[in-house]
């Protein structure tokens, strides 16, 4: 059985850009299997390496500014650039140093979900927001009822 | 980056919405900089968001702002509803669990800072390979250091969960107190990883110390100049992060004001508006704008104070401050010996707070008097934070105001740009190398770009090269991804 982590970051307080965090509320609402955790964040960090190390597939689930609708599932390759400040980490990154600093294998994926209103501070979402979080909580869902972690990227733009 | 005869350099982070900084460096017609500036576009709606609440709702509220200090707002405004219900007299219980929970956020900050932050341009070298000056190339050569870090960020991350209920966004501190003491089984822990997290506090400062020694001549022209400081000081002089009274000093140390009760800070700062920036520039009302500006954070706290109240910071702070002869420092990178300093006082104040019974205390929340007006200051991590409230009858609040510490740096950070860019790029060919000694001159105030969100699809760093028309003849894209 592959151990799934399930990580939804992002600010409950800047409407849509609490879309990751939302997912996850409502992916422990509608329960999950034993073998995938949840978890949420700010933002990414350097700790979460050592959060992510143990997993064999983690999904980092955010908001999105500007894939195509409803949401977009990406394969990441673990790697990193220069930060120009320490207040987040890039999930490719936290990847990398998991593998480097705990030997982690593990795969990653980006699930980015299409958010609309982020210019204001307010803990709702966007009605259309909230129905690209439906879908992506329906796919996950379905895509990791079988436990083998073998999650497939859907078609683009679906 | 293309190579290009152009005039205007322009870094900047780009985020989808307000709250990103950038930096705008014109040259003139022979390639000399004229120019230098840094500009934060804030998102002010925040008092906004705050305006209407009820009072007791805003210690939890306000930690929206930020993503890097939450637990900074969070006693700030905790501190300003103790006073609006007359309970700024915490019980000892209450008054230790918040500093605990403060100097836990200031030994994760300090330690995210220096190990995520500043250790690849420290050990790596300001104009070394873009493709190994990060982290990752940090736990490539340095394991051990990286692993360190990660771990010191994760011990104070633990200190704010048992302190505030949750690692993220607590409710630990309400008004007039506290909501929960730490009991045996949340201390113990802690306590069997304190003695690795004060060996590795000790040997970061030390690191920290020795670059800033071998590195002093170079350093000393480096965006460093002479500065007032401002800071919270104890009654006695002592560095106080929690609680205290505003001391300003000058460049030679003299006091401008001391012991400032929070309450009148309007008396003695103020801030200008500049047409070119969304951000304002705050200032000692004294001595005006042009002479009033001040630093705060690390450096201004280790400058102002009399003395530390640890024997192992204080020991490291009387070193920092012979090596400037006894006057405040006026090193621009010596903020990261400083935020070291701090780091090894965090731990020594967690180490005694762990030991105090007082912690296990049941007597947790006070009320008197209620009032409609408070003002409150903590030292966040990245300097003196102001939070300001007023609140009608109906307990909802009608007015706040919030200095972050950004904001008082601005000054400051726009002199240690224009001050590097005049240095090191004036008629040079424009590299990454290059512009990344004007980022290390920024990254040495760690500022906090306000509150910016961080889905994907964005990009931190965009640098666009306009000519004199304002056409776009070049462009570097940097991000996290590299």
């Amino acid at each position: 059985m592959a151990r799934v982590l399930v990580y939804g970051y992002g600010n409950p307080g800047r409407l849509d850009d609490g879309l990751g965090p939302a997912l996850v509320d409502e992916l422990a609402a509608r329960g999950v299997g034993d073998d995938v955790a949840l978890e949420t964040g700010y933002q990414l960090q350097v700790e979460d390496a050592a959060l992510v190390a143990p997993f064999d597939l983690v999904i980092f689930a955010d908001a999105h500014a500007t894939c195509a609708p409803p949401f977009e599932l990406r394969e990441l390759a673990p790697r990193h650039g220069a930060d120009f400040t320490t207040h987040s980490l890039a999930p490719e990154a936290v990847l990398a140093l998991a593998r480097d600093l705990y030997g982690s294998r593990a795969r990653g994926f980006t699930l980015g979900i299409r958010g609309c209103h982020f210019d204001d501070y307010g803990e709702r979402l966007s009605p259309l927001a909230r129905r690209h979080l439906d879908a992506a909580a329906d796919f996950l869902r379905q895509a990791l009822r079988d436990g083998t972690g073998d999650l497939r990227c859907p078609s683009p733009g679906r | 980056m293309e190579a290009t005869s152009g005039r205007r350099v322009v870094i900047e982070p780009v985020t989808r919405v307000e709250g990103h900084g950038k930096v705008t460096i014109l040259l003139d017609a022979e390639g000399h900089v004229e120019r230098a500036r840094f500009h934060v576009v804030e998102f002010r709606g925040f008092e906004r968001f705050i305006q209407g609440r009820p009072y007791w709702e805003v210690p939890v509220a306000v930690q929206r702002l930020c993503g890097i200090c939450p637990v900074s707002h969070h006693l700030a405004a905790a501190k300003a509803m103790d006073r609006i219900v007359g309970g700024e007299k915490l019980t000892p219980t209450a008054e230790k669990m918040r500093r605990l929970m403060h100097y836990g956020q200031t030994f994760q900050s300090h330690a995210l800072h220096f190990f995520h932050l500043a250790s690849p341009d420290l050990l790596f070298g300001f104009g070394s390979d873009v493709n190994a000056r990060h982290v990752l190339g940090v736990a490539a050569k340095h394991p051990d250091l990286a692993r360190q870090g990660i771990l010191m960020r994760r011990y104070g991350q633990e200190i704010i969960r048992v302190t505030a209920g949750k690692k993220v966004h607590g409710t630990g501190a309400i008004p007039g107190g506290v909501n929960k003491n730490l009991t045996l089984a949340e201390r113990d822990p802690l306590l069997a990883e304190l003695p690795q997290m004060r060996e590795w506090a000790q040997a970061t400062v030390k690191l920290a110390r020795e670059y800033t020694l071998a590195h002093v001549d170079s350093l000393g022209g480096f965006g460093s100049f002479p500065s007032n400081h401002m800071s919270l000081v104890r009654a006695d002089g002592a560095l106080d992060l929690y609680d205290g009274g505003l001391r300003a000093v000058d460049a030679q140390g003299r006091a401008i004001f001391d012991h400032v009760d929070p309450q009148r800070y309007l008396e003695f700062i103020a801030e200008e508006v500049k047409p070119w920036s969304y951000m304002k520039f705050p200032f000692v009302r004294s001595l005006g704008p042009e002479h009033g500006w001040y630093r705060v954070g690390p450096l201004a706290r280790v400058n102002a104070c009399t003395f530390i109240d640890t024997p192992l910071a204080e020991a490291e702070r009387r070193v920092f401050m012979e090596v400037a002869g006894g006057r405040p420092s006026p090193l621009t990178m010596a903020y990261h010996w400083a935020r070291m300093i701090e780091l090894l006082h965090a731990i020594e104040k967690i180490d005694a707070l762990l030991h105090d019974p007082d912690l296990q205390g049941t007597d947790l929340v006070v009320r008197g008097e209620r009032r409609g007006e408070a003002v409150a200051i903590v030292e966040a991590p990245r300097g003196t934070l102001f939070h300001h409230y007023k609140v009608d009858e109906n307990d909802q609040v009608t007015m706040a105001n919030l200095i972050v510490s950004t904001t008082s740096n601005n000054e400051p950070m726009n002199r240690a740009v224009a001050s590097v860019a005049k240095t090191f790029l004036d008629g040079q060919e424009i590299t990454e190398g290059l512009l990344n000694h004007v980022e290390v001159a920024i990254r040495a105030y760690d500022p906090c770009l306000s509150c910016a969100t961080h889905a994907l699809g964005q990009m931190p760093l965009d640098v666009e090269l306009r000519d004199a028309e304002g056409r776009l003849v070049a462009r570097r894209v940097k991000d996290s991804r590299g």
